[in-house]
């Protein structure tokens, strides 16, 4: 049977994971690579690295770090931050990622997720979108607005519009992200989440809001993500990937075990 | 031990290279030159993407030599697109003919019913005496991501079962296949890598 993936994300910055981890007395801000090899080791069943301040000086950091932290890694590796051209996603495919997500560069130019996926495989791309509520559309969550740079600059696209746009293009799946839910800790907008993947045939993973066990129970169950992507699985009581998936099957939900 | 890997340009194959350096191997890599592929001592065919992608092979004469490895008996591995090459063809780019080493034809999900692509881990039941499964326990999982597949004949190694079972491994004498990725499945998928490097030539 098809498992719900359970992903750990890493928010990398200048070579350092700068969230995403509050154990701080055992592995301090930590070391992607260390990290990304302990969350692969403890049952996580994909691993995403983001690079949150991508800029162009620091592209070569960037890639060292991939390059570092997929050196031991086999499990699904995907790395996102600044993936602007085919020629950018080459590189950290190079460096050993499986797949890129990208996000803003593919809202300015959504031939990105051609261009890549043509190369590489859809199965290689992996469109993210940042969507917030709007309290004023008929249906908020459906008709949630996209937003770029962080979640500072709304697009004017709907959610579910640019969701099916980027599978038409190309795209292997969506990593979507709810402003709403993210920091909360209050729970995956399982509406929200819902809204797309009914509207797409390719995987949604979610992000943003996990605080409980529950909540990631809720966001396959209601939510229908084929996956859910925590920042920190070290956050709501439980100390890694596995032990959440140990309860997770306990509550009827297929993952991967042992692992 | 050497171990000749084959690049038709067709998504990238650090991981593949990765995971066979982690055992012990040293992959050789071509994208065009014979010359490896006919003094191998055994062969990858990794494969992401479009089974259009592997038109390369013949363009580039590589069947040709992979067809004369195969019959030499030299152990054979295909991943993914790699594997389906094996068959006929796939209904994903009919006009492209397949090795053939297995009859049948590689055709797309039925939609509809579940998600397509297939996308993350699921489990494998391996058919007993399978070589290249060996140690793999029944339901260990396995990572994947693909639209087509092959369908379950005698020659089907392991079964998964999305929408409906499919052949997730299949063994003919020393040429294999996987359709998941093994590089990307963890310690199951390292033992199933390790199986094929001591597979001995025939």
């Amino acid at each position: 049977m098809l498992t719900k993936r359970i992903i750990a994300c890493l928010d990398v910055d200048a070579g350092r994971v700068v969230k995403g981890v509050q154990f701080v007395d055992i592995i301090d801000a930590g070391d992607p690579a260390e990290l990304a090899a302990r969350h692969a080791r403890e049952g996580a069943d994909e691993i995403v690295m983001l690079d949150i301040t991508a800029t162009h000086e620091r592209r070569q950091t960037l890639l060292d770090t991939v390059r570092r932290a997929a050196s031991e890694l086999f499990v699904p590796f995907c790395v996102g931050g600044g993936i602007r051209s085919a020629h950018d996603a080459e590189e950290v495919f190079d460096a050993g990622a499986d797949k890129v997500s990208v996000n803003s560069a593919a809202l300015a130019d959504p031939s990105l997720i051609d261009a890549i996926g043509r190369s590489f495989g859809a199965q290689a791309v992996v469109v993210a979108i940042d969507a917030r509520r709007d309290p004023n559309a008929a249906d908020p969550a459906r008709d949630a607005q996209v937003f770029v740079q962080g979640g500072r600059k709304p697009t004017g696209r709907r959610v579910v519009e640019w969701a099916r746009e980027a599978e038409a293009r190309g795209a292997g799946e969506i990593l979507l992200t709810s402003m709403d839910a993210d920091g909360t800790r209050a729970g995956f907008d399982c509406n929200l989440t819902a809204a797309v993947s009914a509207a797409v045939g390719i995987p949604v993973i979610a992000s943003g809001g996990a605080g409980t066990v529950a909540h990631f129970t809720e966001v396959f169950a209601r939510g229908k993500a084929d996956a859910a992507l925590a920042a920190s699985i070290f956050h709501f009581g439980v100390s890694s990937a596995r032990s959440l998936k140990q309860e997770l099957a306990q509550a009827g939900v297929p993952v991967r075990l042992p692992c | 031990m050497r171990v000749t890997v084959i690049d038709y340009k067709a998504g990238n194959l650090t991981s593949v290279l990765k995971a066979l350096r982690h055992l012990g191997a040293e992959p050789v890599v071509t994208d065009g030159d014979p010359a490896p592929i006919e003094s191998a001592e055994r062969i990858v065919l990794p494969g992401v993407g479009h089974f259009v992608a592997t038109r390369r092979l013949d363009e580039t004469n590589l069947t040709t030599a992979i067809r004369a490895a195969i019959a030499r008996g030299v152990p054979f591995l295909g991943i993914c697109v790699g594997m389906q090459w094996l068959y006929a063809g796939s209904t994903e780019a009919p006009d492209q003919h397949g090795l053939a080493v297995f009859s049948e034809p590689c055709s797309r999900f039925p939609e509809g019913q579940e998600k397509v692509p297939h996308v993350g881990w699921n489990s494998l039941a391996a058919r007993p005496n399978a070589r290249l499964l060996a140690g793999v326990r029944d339901g260990e999982y396995v990572y994947f991501t693909h639209s087509y597949r092959a369908p379950v004949t005698e020659f089907t190694a392991a079964t998964t079962n999305y929408i409906e079972p499919f052949a997730a491994a299949v063994e003919r004498d020393n040429v294999f296949g996987v359709q998941f990725h093994p590089e990307k499945s963890g310690a199951t998928g390292l033992k199933i890598l390790s199986n094929f490097l001591e597979i001995a030539a025939c």
